[in-house]
């Protein structure tokens, strides 16, 4: 039977790789789709505390952060779709219009 | 046993995420991931956020995320030119991006050696229906829950004004 520390181990991890991706990668898309390995690895730390804790608040607490997530993808790819227009490409260093 | 091997799916479909040159695949492997930590949820009596994981992430957010991907039909092949100009390869980013590696796993290593072991109550079967998860959410959180749909109306809003074409051009076009 795990423990708790394995699911916050399993979850530091995943946060690492999510974080790695978003650092990493050249595309807003899979940019995109590590800050959701984030927020999930996240969502495991709630819901593993919570039950440690025995309450249902970190069930709660992943239910509105996939609300958020959820709105935060549709505005974000609504973004992605807006800058793939203007520039014809997906690369985030392309969108420098406004660096100083 | 299960812990490792929906933990492993988790971690090797999530590495594989960042590591594929073609969106689509990224995708399709979130969802791999997305239903395995479910299965992570299921383990730890959440049944409800594994259901939610598998309906609204990998139903409703992975597939919008699909449609955007075939829509935009990106190039994803790198070419030489951006692999020598790919930010990893400047000595800037690399001191930071080691150095925060280095933090985190300072930190991990810390929490892991140092930190206490958890609390005894986790082998317990608790705060797992879905009965007294719904009595929660409406009543001590249900203003939070109506503020979520009002959110959720913003971000409707925003995506369209955010995604349409832009209608100024076309009124003045032969038309008028």
């Amino acid at each position: 039977m795990p423990s708790l520390d394995d699911y916050l181990i399993l979850s530091a991890i995943l946060f690492a790789i999510g974080a790695a991706g978003v650092f990493v990668r050249r595309n807003v898309i899979t940019i995109l789709l590590s800050i959701e390995i984030m927020l999930n690895a996240v969502n495991l730390t709630f819901v593993s505390v919570g039950r440690s804790q025995g309450s249902f608040d970190g069930q709660i607490i992943v239910f509105f952060v996939m609300t958020v997530a959820a709105a935060e993808a549709a505005v974000g790819l609504a973004i992605v779709i807006g800058l793939f227009r203007h520039r014809e490409s997906l690369d985030p260093e392309s969108f420098t219009s406004l660096k100083w | 046993m299960l812990f490792y091997v929906f933990g492993a799916v988790a971690i090797g479909a999530s590495l594989l995420v960042i590591a594929q040159r073609n969106p689509i695949y990224s995708v399709l492997l979130l969802i791999a991931s997305f239903a395995a930590l479910s299965g992570l949820y299921v383990l730890l009596d959440a049944e409800f956020v594994a259901a939610i994981q598998i309906i609204v992430y990998a139903g409703a957010i992975m597939v919008l995320f699909l449609f955007v991907v075939m829509l935009l039909n990106a190039p994803h092949e790198e070419t030489a030119e951006d692999i020598r100009m790919h930010p990893l390869r400047h000595y800037g980013p690399m001191r930071f991006g080691a150095l925060l590696a280095l933090a985190l796993l300072v930190e991990l290593l810390w929490a892991v050696t140092r930190g206490q072991p958890g609390p005894d109550g986790f082998e317990r079967a608790s705060a797992g229906s879905v009965a007294g998860l719904g009595q929660v959410l409406f009543t001590e959180y249900a203003f939070a829950f109506e503020v979520t749909s009002v959110l959720i109306l913003v971000a409707m809003v925003g995506a369209v004004v955010l995604a349409r074409r832009d209608v100024k051009e076309k009124r003045t076009g032969p038309g008028s």
